[in-house]
């Protein structure tokens, strides 16, 4: 079993402020992390490598120079190798470039390491939110795709796959090899270990450049091969100071949170 | 691609039934006003199996023209199947925008689709109108968790594509009498050309239903009812109010309710009419996941505590005791 699993670096998002003053973010000081659901799509890559030792776990992730850091973290956590896909000429990519970019890639990395069986991706990152790279790199790649993934294991040369629905769960069997996104599973990602930890630090960690990978198509990566544009960004209106209910006792309290409930038609 | 029409698509989700998910209708009504000012039709594509009780929907709640690909390998979801149907249909009509319901299938489908048709999609809207400068769709989404906004336009590819929120527009009012141009097209999937299977569904039994996403109201709990047990009067309010219940992360981290009633970052987003908060402290992850409901309660024993920053209603008190008094005089009004 050969699984790829796809990480990106984000700022941690609960740790972000907004400026009172100029009403912007503040994005100083803010922690970079692995996004989590990245970290439960490793989880469950993880899972089936404990059933299958011989299964292997490669990481992928795009972004500066700086995200290597996120790889060692993951690589501490379960991955076998490590590959960071870097160049100037990828900023300013949308997620059609970004799933195109990863796609080309993936092709390069799997001469090295052999054909993927399953890519694995979190079901979408924290600071975008998008959910749409996982899906599209499907696409690039022409493979079926299952998201929304809580639990996955291996069965008769299928990936069985527990996927959260509106209305509860379903189990989806799919050919491989496939994509898999990952939402929050009913478990917590496992630690690294002080020594998992050292190895990850030395660990080497492959890079791919642009011109590592000649048939990339260069009108499609970048600014200019983004269709989607932002426009503006802006913070959200705060809300103005809502009623506010504190009488001496809490029965009166909530007497008259009921009084007020109807009196403005709320129930 | 290049456009074929002015028109304006919405991408009627069906449940397996046949009838139409409320999302479809939703965004038939936000589509209404862009597809006047793009200067086309309003059509609504209608996918799956026996639809046409959806069909009839569509045309009740304002499309100009149905599109229908009615086929027994559309009656449960599957990536394969529904977006060989809306690229086939994509091609053959060339609408200008789309829109699709940003549910659980609307976000699986929406990337699959747009990527093939090599254009922009932006996800999870919150708010749609037309850019006055260029006469694009300017769609707007929160980003960083709720605590940035971006309007994104997709200027040079066709069509735009724009996956949006349940509960955020407003369906038009229904119209029986309302007729539609009702086109079928004939779009058949193979079994080998889809690659997943359905093995089981596990729906949660009725009352364990957690349908966050479509529900009305939403009575959650934090870290402030202190265990499992204390789930129990904000169950007991939930009960009298119809609504389903909700967690924060702390609630839910700490093994007191399961993940599927989490609301927040790594959990639902909710869009709910009512919203009571029941010590919940509101860290910026729970905020991010229900500050777009309609009204907020929140009842907290801290005066200081952040979630009265997002509340329409701060109630400062014990939730024990403020909860069971409020669930018997709503029991006492309905009766």
């Amino acid at each position: 079993m050969n699984m790829l699993v796809c990480i990106k670096q984000v700022p941690d998002t609960t740790e972000i402020r907004i400026d009172p003053v100029k009403n912007t973010l503040i994005r100083d000081g803010v922690p970079s992390i692995v996004n989590p659901f990245d970290a439960y799509a490793l989880e469950l890559a993880a899972r089936i490598k404990d059933t299958d030792p011989s299964a292997k776990i490669v990481l992928l992730s795009m972004g500066p120079e700086q995200a290597k850091v996120a790889l060692k973290e993951c690589l501490a956590v379960g991955g076998d190798k490590a590959y960071l896909v870097t160049d100037r000429c990828f900023g300013g990519s949308d997620t059609l470039a970004t799933s195109y970019i990863l796609s080309s890639a993936i092709k390069n990395i799997e001469e090295i390491e052999g054909k993927f069986d399953i890519i694995f991706c979190g079901k979408q990152a924290i600071d975008g939110d998008t959910a749409q790279v996982g899906p599209e790199i499907a696409e690039h790649l022409g493979y079926p795709q299952v998201t929304y993934a809580i639990e996955a294991s291996v069965v008769d040369g299928k990936v069985k796959v527990k996927k959260e629905v509106e209305e509860g769960f379903e189990i989806i069997g799919s050919k491989m090899p496939c994509l898999v996104t990952v939402t929050k599973p009913n478990f917590d990602p496992r630690y690294p270990s002080i020594k998992s930890k050292m190895a990850a630090n030395r660990a080497e960690i492959g890079v791919i450049v642009c011109d590592d990978m000649p048939n990339i198509d260069r009108e499609r990566i970048g600014l200019k091969g983004s269709p989607t544009k932002v426009k503006k960004t802006f913070t959200p209106p705060v809300k103005s100071g809502g009623a506010k209910i504190h009488e001496d006792s809490n029965e009166a309290t909530a007497k008259k949170l009921f009084a007020t409930l109807v009196a403005d038609g709320i129930i | 691609m290049e456009a074929k029409t002015k028109d304006l698509w919405v991408f009627i989700e069906t449940n397996d039934d046949g009838t139409a998910k409320n999302v479809g209708l939703e965004l038939l009504g936000a589509g209404r006003g862009l597809a006047e000012k793009q200067g086309g039709k309003l059509v609504g594509v209608v996918i799956g199996n026996s639809a046409d009780e959806a069909v009839k929907s569509a045309t009740a709640f304002g499309a100009d023209t149905v599109i229908v690909v009615d086929g027994k390998e559309y009656g449960h979801y599957t990536t394969d199947a529904y977006a060989k149907a809306m690229y086939t249909l994509v091609e053959k009509y060339g609408p200008t925008s789309i829109l699709i319901g940003a549910t659980n299938n609307g976000r699986d489908l929406g990337p699959r689709l747009s990527c093939r048709l090599k254009t922009g999609l932006t996800a999870d809207c919150t708010s749609l109108a037309i850019d006055e400068e260029s006469g694009n769709v300017a769609w707007t989404r929160p980003a960083f968790g709720g605590n940035l906004m971006a309007t994104i336009l997709c200027p040079d590819n066709r069509p735009q594509i724009g996956t949006v929120r349940p509960g955020v527009f407003k369906k038009a009012d229904i119209d029986e009498t309302r007729k539609a141009e009702v086109i079928k097209e004939d779009i058949h999937v193979s079994a080998n050309e889809i690659r997943t299977e359905l093995l089981e569904i596990i729906h949660e039994a009725a009352g364990e239903l957690v349908d966050l996403e479509g529900a009305e109201i939403i009575v959650s709990g934090g870290r402030g009812v202190g265990g499992p047990e204390g789930f129990k009067p904000i169950k007991e309010l939930a009960a009298v109010l119809g609504a389903t219940v909700g967690a924060s992360r702390a609630a839910v981290d700490a093994g007191w309710i399961g993940h599927s009633h989490q609301v927040g970052q790594t959990g639902k987003t909710v869009g709910p009419k009512l919203y009571i908060a029941c010590g919940i402290s509101g860290a910026i992850q729970h905020v991010a996941g229900m500050s777009s409901s309609k009204t907020i309660i929140a009842i907290n024993k801290d005066e200081t505590a952040p979630i009265f920053n997002v509340a329409d209603y701060a109630i400062v008190g014990d939730l024990f005791e403020i909860l069971p008094i409020l669930t018997a005089e709503i029991k006492k009004l309905k009766a």
